[in-house]
């Protein structure tokens, strides 16, 4: 199935960069989702009165928040990927795409 | 050893799917009569699904990815109930409900993988796959090495999946329902290979589906209706529970002061994390394993294109932690609702065994028709996992061993159907002799050790061949084994096999997951072995990249939704 458009691609500027952000992108957000659970990991094996600490004045501790926000954290930023690449990855590919097909 | 100690351990090596959970002190119970008829309008319908699926599985493509014609959401939910298992509901809840805190630090390690599954490789396995991960894996390299490691690691990773899932099933079923354990496996065993066999991948989903739906609306319920009593102020479920624990630790004779910190206890992490090693390992092990569990890779062939493989990844990550959250919730209800009340206690310990908390609570919630409800969905979540794990070790066999290995690609749709089928029954059939086999054994460390082989093996040689133009046949294939040995070889060697099965008294190797060691092992292989691979093979494979990388990029290429 090759296609036409494949052999000129490859040429184009454009495209490198768009590959390049991408990939940039990609890569930042696991470095992200990475240190953050490392983190907080990293809390519990060498400091875990930290987040037994209670806060606002009853038993609610601060490792719950950090916990679910963890979790949450986790769906925002696959929330923020999609978006992301819905939005402009996907719209300058169509258009590098596009102008190498006409 | 006494029990919550045998809990806590079991629980310190399981993973979602583990039998752990479910063993140790399973009595049978009395016959549940609402919950088998429960468990029998599931399997009717799940059967009537099978049928119509059955009727529109003709090709090799319906069979191994339903056509490709999933849609996101639908694959997303799908991809839910294939991790969502009967353990991480129970076992979590019953963590939480012995140790408070403790059970969300699971919970967390097991949803970090979506996220770097979904940036790393997603859409890059969509464009490049047609029905197995192996396809991706084995892109640019010659087929026979690089498909034989795909297809022994998915056999392997299945392997202790499915004995794990065997034997919990067959425990909890004897727990919930009052069936004898020999017939919980064989009834397990045989649904399965109905919904694999005749629906393949298009019953499968909808099982997985259906499943997940029902498990996500009954947690949800049961974290409502515990909120409800507290005015849904989380703040006073956790007073109220520190409060519980406290009078608990009175009752057993702690002094004032040693029962209010006991108490307070359960809003902090406790024991489970005893060095930062193991921690950062095991944590590891979990995250990077995600991404390379041969059954959920799979789920990302059976959507039309990359955008809606990404979407699926959303929407799993979503349902995954929300279901983690309520997990979370019913954990902290069931020690206000559940360690109060006589009725469900026997002496300290909770009646049926410590895995039964959510099941108590459900009935502290729900009656008896809720307590039956709930049941059927454990034993639905069960069904669910192990028809996926099958259907994607039935594929590695018919795909990567027969239709590409044995037969060079030249075998036909109708053949590689044939042995699929084939594979399916003589899984079927091990899988219920193995549950029998394992019955009696310490399985707690088969599913952590799946996650460790997947992040050792399969992760490593998926994220090389996909980025790096440098990586050769030799190194995928090589490296690739060199990982899942390491990986093998240092869990034999932890103290969860060592000591717990072996009966040695000291472990070599002291850490509880072997993923910090063997997933850097992998991709160190693979990287020295192709930088020092000259053979002309090597210059072939690097020399694929670009175009693969094409493909990968822009989906130009990639395999169709249906090929009718």
């Amino acid at each position: 199935m090759a296609d036409p458009v494949a052999d000129t691609l490859e040429q184009d500027p454009r495209y490198a960069a768009l590959l390049r952000d991408r990939a940039r992108f990609a890569w930042l957000l696991s470095i992200l989702m990475f240190a953050a659970f490392l983190g907080y990991i990293g809390l519990i094996a060498f400091d875990k009165a930290a987040l037994a600490r209670p806060i606002g004045g009853g038993v609610t501790s601060l490792g719950i928040p950090a916990g679910i926000g963890l979790i949450l954290f986790a769906i925002l930023l696959t929330g923020f990927y999609v978006w992301r690449a819905n939005r402009v990855y996907d719209r300058r590919m169509a258009e590098i795409l596009a102008a190498h097909r006409s | 050893m006494n029990p919550r100690l045998l809990i806590v351990l079991a629980l310190l090596v399981a993973a979602p799917a583990s039998a752990a959970a479910l063993e140790g002190q399973a009595e049978r119970q009395p016959i549940n009569w609402v919950a088998i008829a429960m468990f029998l309008a599931f399997v009717t319908l799940t059967l009537w699904i099978t049928r119509r699926a059955a009727q529109r599985t003709r090709t090799a493509s319906d069979f191994y990815t339903a056509g490709g014609g999933i849609s996101g959401f639908q694959n997303g939910l799908a991809m839910a109930g294939d991790y969502m298992s009967a353990a991480s509901f129970l076992g979590i809840s019953a963590q939480i409900f012995a140790d408070g805190y403790d059970g969300l630090i699971y919970s967390t390690g097991f949803i970090v993988g979506w996220p770097i599954l979904l940036f790393l490789m997603a859409e890059k396995l969509r464009n490049l796959g047609k029905y197995t991960f192996a396809d991706v894996a084995s892109y640019r390299f010659a087929q026979p090495p690089v498909r034989s490691f795909a297809a022994a690691s998915t056999l392997l990773v299945v392997c202790f999946y499915l004995i794990a899932q065997m034997v919990g099933a067959g425990q909890l079923i004897k727990l919930l329902f009052g069936l004898p354990y020999g017939y919980a496996v064989i009834v397990v065993g045989m649904l399965m290979m109905a919904y694999v066999l005749f629906g393949g991948m298009r019953a499968t989903t909808w099982v997985q589906i259906i499943k997940a739906v029902m498990l996500l609306s009954g947690a949800t319920f049961m974290a409502v209706m515990v909120l409800a009593q507290f005015g849904f102020s989380p703040e006073a479920l956790f007073r109220r529970a520190v409060e519980v624990k406290t009078d608990l630790a009175l009752a057993g004779g702690a002094a004032p002061d040693a029962a209010a910190a006991k108490g307070l206890s359960i809003m902090a992490p406790g024991n489970f994390i005893k060095d930062p090693v193991s921690a950062i390992s095991f944590g590891l092990a979990l995250m990077l394993g995600t991404a390379g569990l041969p059954h959920i890779l799979m789920r990302f062939f059976t959507v039309p294109d990359a955008q809606a493989a990404r979407k699926s990844v959303l929407w799993a990550t979503t349902w995954i932690g929300y279901f983690y959250i309520l997990t979370f919730i019913i954990g902290f209800g069931a020690i206000v609702l559940v360690a109060t009340n006589p009725a469900y206690l026997d002496g300290e310990a909770l009646r049926g065994g410590g895995n039964m908390a959510a099941i108590h609570l459900a009935h502290a919630i729900g009656g008896n028709a809720f307590l039956g409800f709930i049941s059927a969905v454990a034993f639905a979540t069960i069904l669910a996992v192990v028809a996926g794990l099958t259907l994607s070790a039935a594929s590695a066999v018919s795909h990567d061993l027969y239709a590409t290995v044995i037969k060079k690609g030249a075998a036909d749709s109708a053949d590689e159907l044939r042995v699929s089928r084939i594979t399916t029954l003589a899984l079927g059939a091990l899988a219920i002799l193995l549950g029998i086999a394992f019955e009696k054994q310490n399985v707690a460390f088969m599913v952590s050790l799946a996650f460790a082989l997947a992040a050792s093996g399969n992760f490593p040689v998926l994220v090389m061949s996909l980025l790096w133009s440098g990586c050769t046949t030799r190194g995928a294939a090589i490296g690739g084994t060199i990982g899942l040995l390491t990986a093998f070889v240092l869990t034999v060697l932890s103290p969860a096999i060592w000591v717990n099965v072996l009966g040695f008294t000291a472990a070599p190797f002291p850490y509880s997951s072997p993923a910090i060691f063997s997933v850097p092992a992998g991709f160190l292989a693979i990287w020295l072995i192709s930088l020092i691979d000259t053979s002309p093979r090597a210059a072939i494979d690097k020399a694929g990249y670009p175009a693969q990388r094409l493909r990968a990029e822009t989906g130009i290429g990639a395999s169709g939704a249906s090929d009718h």
